[in-house]
Formats: structure tokens, C-alpha cells, sequence
């Protein structure tokens, strides 16, 4: 049998494959644990056969697709495995959108987007693994995504 | 090809026969352009003309493409006089202008205020340039000048000399005429090199350019040089300005060493990059390609509101 890490959960969510010491920042992200009684466990620096990976443990709490598209702008490989009863009931892979909207914000200062203007923040997504993202507005590429999510 | 109610906002929106086909409907605009001819197909249209940055040739050809086909111009040039220095978004401004007119031209010191501008106005809007960002009517027209005077665009020997990191102009062009397969030279000084994007585009398109910062050498066998200001505003601090500007002047030695037949190009306003007894040579092509803005913007006016010759 493989071996878990960590406790297996009953119900909830379990993030795989972050990209190594991501794991942190995924919870940041999904502004966890603020709010959030349920336990959650992380993992980082998981020796796997792909090299090292994080993964972060959240019960009693399935993620919707908006949160799992955040996660995807800095662990490109991740997987969402959705825990019920003890199994993994649902899996699937971290995928951008064609189009990121209203959750990274542009890095260039007088970009219109950062301004008091009635719009979201939206950007291409012009590269899937690495993540890289154009700004819809100013046509810029932010290089520290992680630095801007909003 | 239908351009009616079509956005102009970066050239990259724009396909190799679109811009072909903008550029050959602009020839025909050049005698009306001059007031040689006369032609009112605009007659009874409104453009609105929103500067919310200083420019001269911009505001006014695009004023004059729009009169020169019979149309009207409401607008300003000088936010201060608006609600926008009332704290009024620039959305609020733009539905305004839809509502007044059948067409926005608009220049903005942020990046991507003219894409914004198109999501608050059903009418069709025109980048009249977006702080550091697009200025395709600049391009086309910049476009229109090598061809006018080349014939063709591909195969001829471009150098675009100056800021190539801040200017863009420089960034649009050269994504323009790889586009074309002309052949292309960056001269600037090191710490103005054209940026590693534009390089990796133009590669994309099958050009290969040499970047340098010796214009003495690279003149001698080019068709046409495209020199840019270094732009006082664009820098973040007045030191690195100052190490940089005046680094290349064009004057008649320099000169000694070109084809007969080169042509030197500027966005204008030209500050000391080119000395002005070049103004008085064939090569000087500068006031000229600033005339050709007229008949450009009228067909991309008359092509965009709908109204063909
Ligand atoms: N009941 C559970 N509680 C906690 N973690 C679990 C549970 N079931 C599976 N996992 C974890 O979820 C991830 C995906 O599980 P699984 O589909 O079995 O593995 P893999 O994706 O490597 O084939 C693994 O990290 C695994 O340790
Ligand atoms: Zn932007």
C-alpha cells in the first residue's frame, strides 16, 4: 500500500504536485486558513518520482474551479483530488483559462487596469506551464505572478 | 475586406492583407488629403477627439482627415478643462463621447486606456496613442511612407536608430515590418537596446535583426533610417537620461557615406537628433511622412465610420 505522509482525511480536498515550497503560497492564494476552522495539513518537500513536490491537505472542503485556476498561475502541475468518504472520488489537473479575470493584478503602475476604473484586472494566458500571462489592457507580462495575486 | 465599426487599437490586431488593404485606400485619399480634390463622405459624421495627453500631428491630422472628408471634430486637448479633473472615470468620459459622436480618437497617458475605451463605446474607437503602450495609426502611417517612397516594403534595409527600449513607436514598427520581411538594424546605445519581446517577435516572423550601437557602419548600405527621440519623459530618473541623450546626431558627414537614395524618417518632434541642415536634402523625409498621417487617417476615418470612396 502507498504510504501517506500525512493522515488520510474523510472529506475534503488534497493539492498534489505543487510545485516544491509553493505549498505556502497556494494557501495564500486561496486565503486559507483565515476563516476556516477545518484542519489542514501541508506538506513540503515530498520526495516523488517526478523530484519534490508540496502538497497541502484541506478537510471539509471541496475547491471550486476559480480557486483551482489561482493555484494553476504558480503550480502548473498540480492536481485537485477531491476526498469523500476516504477516497479520492474526483481528480483533476490544474488547467488555465484562455483568460485570467479579476485575480492577478499588472504589474506596470499606469496600466488603465490600475486605475478607478469600472473594470476587472484580465490577462491572456499565453503559456500554460510555465505560467505566463499578458495584460488584456496594457500588453504587458507580469514575471512575478505570485507577487500579484489580488 | 469590411473595417466598418472596427476598433484600431494595436497593429497586432491587424492581418498582413488588412494592413495591405488600408495602405493601398490611403493612396487614393492623397489628392483629397492635399485639398486638391474635394470629397464629403463623412458629411454630417461626428468625431470625437479626446487628448488627454499633448500631442500636435496626432490631434491635428486626424482633425484635418476628418474635415478634408466633410465631417466634424467636437472634443479637447486639454483634460484639465473636463469633468475627468473632477475625479470622472475615463469610462464615464468615453460613454459621454459614444452618445455625442460616430467616432472616438483617443490619446491617453496610461497603457490600455484605448482598450478600455472600446468596452464603454458601441461607436468604433482609434488609438491615438496609450502612454508607453500602442500607436498603430503612427505605424500604418510610418508604413505608408516606406511604401510610397520604396514602392515596396519587404527587402529594403531599415535601421531604427535611438530609444528602442522606452519608444513605441520602435516597437510597433519593427513588429510591422518583420511582418514584411524587411531587413532590420537596432542601432541605440546599450542601455536603451530594443527589448528581448520585440527581438523574440520579429524572430517569430522570420527576421533576423543585428542589434549595434556603430551607425557610421551601418549606414552605408541601408534604404531607410528611422530615427527616434530619446524621450525625456519616458525615464525614471533624470541621470540616466542625461548619460544617453545626444549619443547620435545625423548630419550631412554622417551622410557622406549613405546611398543617394536612402530616406530618413522621425515621428517628430525632432530635438537635436537630427541636425537641421539635413531638412534641406533629398534624405529628409520627416515632413512628409507627417503629411502622410492626413490621407492614412482619413481612410481609416472613412473606412471605420463607413463611407467609402
Ligand atoms: N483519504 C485521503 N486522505 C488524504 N490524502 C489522500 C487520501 N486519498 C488520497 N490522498 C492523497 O491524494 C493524492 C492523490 O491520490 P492518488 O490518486 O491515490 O495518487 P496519485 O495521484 O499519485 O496516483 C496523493 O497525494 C494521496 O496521498
Ligand atoms: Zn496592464
Amino acid at each position: 500500500m502507498k504510504e501517506l505522509k500525512i493522515q488520510p482525511i474523510e472529506n475534503g480536498t488534497v493539492i498534489d504536485h505543487i510545485t516544491a515550497c509553493n505549498a505556502i503560497k497556494v494557501l495564500r492564494i486561496l486565503g486559507i486558513p483565515e476563516g476556516h476552522s477545518s484542519t489542514i495539513s501541508v506538506a513540503i518537500n515530498v520526495k516523488s518520482h517526478l523530484g519534490k513536490k508540496d502538497i497541502v491537505k484541506i478537510e471539509n472542503r471541496e475547491l471550486d474551479p476559480k480557486e483551482v485556476n489561482k493555484i494553476a498561475l504558480i503550480s502548473p502541475k498540480a492536481t485537485i483530488n477531491i476526498i469523500r468518504d476516504f477516497e479520492v472520488a474526483e481528480k483533476f489537473k490544474v488547467k488555465l483559462p484562455k483568460e485570467i479575470v479579476g485575480i492577478v493584478c499588472c504589474s506596470n503602475p499606469t496600466c488603465v487596469s490600475n486605475s478607478n476604473e469600472p473594470v476587472k484586472s484580465r490577462f491572456k494566458v499565453i503559456s500554460q506551464d510555465p505560467a505566463k500571462i499578458k495584460c488584456y489592457y496594457c500588453e504587458r507580462e507580469p514575471d512575478d505572478i505570485a507577487e500579484r495575486i489580488i | 475586406m469590411n473595417f466598418k465599426g472596427k476598433d484600431i487599437i494595436s497593429i497586432k490586431d491587424f492581418s498582413k492583407p488588412e494592413i495591405n488593404y488600408i495602405l493601398d485606400y490611403s493612396k487614393k485619399m492623397v489628392d483629397f488629403a492635399k485639398g486638391e480634390k474635394y470629397i464629403d463622405i463623412l458629411k454630417g459624421k461626428v468625431m470625437s477627439s479626446l487628448f488627454f495627453e499633448p500631442s500636435t500631428r496626432t490631434m491635428l491630422s486626424f482633425g484635418c482627415a476628418m474635415n478634408r472628408l466633410g465631417g466634424r471634430v467636437i472634443g479637447f486637448s486639454d483634460p484639465g478643462k473636463t469633468s475627468q479633473k473632477k475625479g470622472e472615470s475615463l469610462a464615464d468620459t468615453i460613454r459621454m463621447a459614444d452618445s455625442y459622436s460616430d467616432l472616438i480618437v483617443i490619446r491617453h497617458p496610461q497603457e490600455g486606456a484605448a482598450r478600455l475605451a472600446t468596452e464603454f463605446a458601441e461607436v468604433p474607437v482609434i488609438n491615438a496613442g496609450d502612454g508607453a503602450g500602442q500607436h498603430p495609426t503612427q505605424c500604418l502611417l510610418d508604413l505608408f511612407t516606406i511604401l510610397t517612397e520604396k514602392k515596396k516594403i519587404e527587402g529594403n534595409k531599415v535601421i531604427l536608430l535611438g530609444d528602442l527600449k522606452y519608444g513605441r513607436t520602435v516597437h510597433s514598427l519593427a513588429y510591422a515590418l518583420s511582418l514584411y520581411g524587411a531587413e532590420l538594424t537596432f542601432v541605440s546605445p546599450k542601455s536603451l537596446e530594443m527589448p528581448r519581446e520585440v527581438v523574440d517577435e520579429c524572430k517569430d516572423l522570420g527576421v533576423k535583426p543585428v542589434s549595434t550601437s556603430n551607425l557610421e557602419k551601418s549606414i552605408r548600405d541601408t534604404d531607410v533610417l528611422y530615427v527616434t527621440r530619446i524621450q525625456k519623459e519616458r525615464f525614471p530618473d533624470a541621470e540616466e537620461y542625461n548619460k544617453v541623450v545626444g549619443t547620435y546626431t545625423i548630419d550631412n558627414k554622417l551622410l557622406q557615406n549613405a546611398k543617394k537614395d536612402l530616406i530618413i524618417m522621425h515621428p517628430l518632434p525632432r530635438l537635436a537628433e537630427i541636425n537641421p541642415e539635413v531638412d534641406t536634402t533629398p534624405h529628409a523625409l520627416y515632413f512628409k511622412e507627417a503629411f502622410n498621417g492626413v490621407p492614412l487617417r482619413m481612410a481609416l476615418l472613412s473606412l471605420t465610420i463607413g463611407g467609402e470612396l
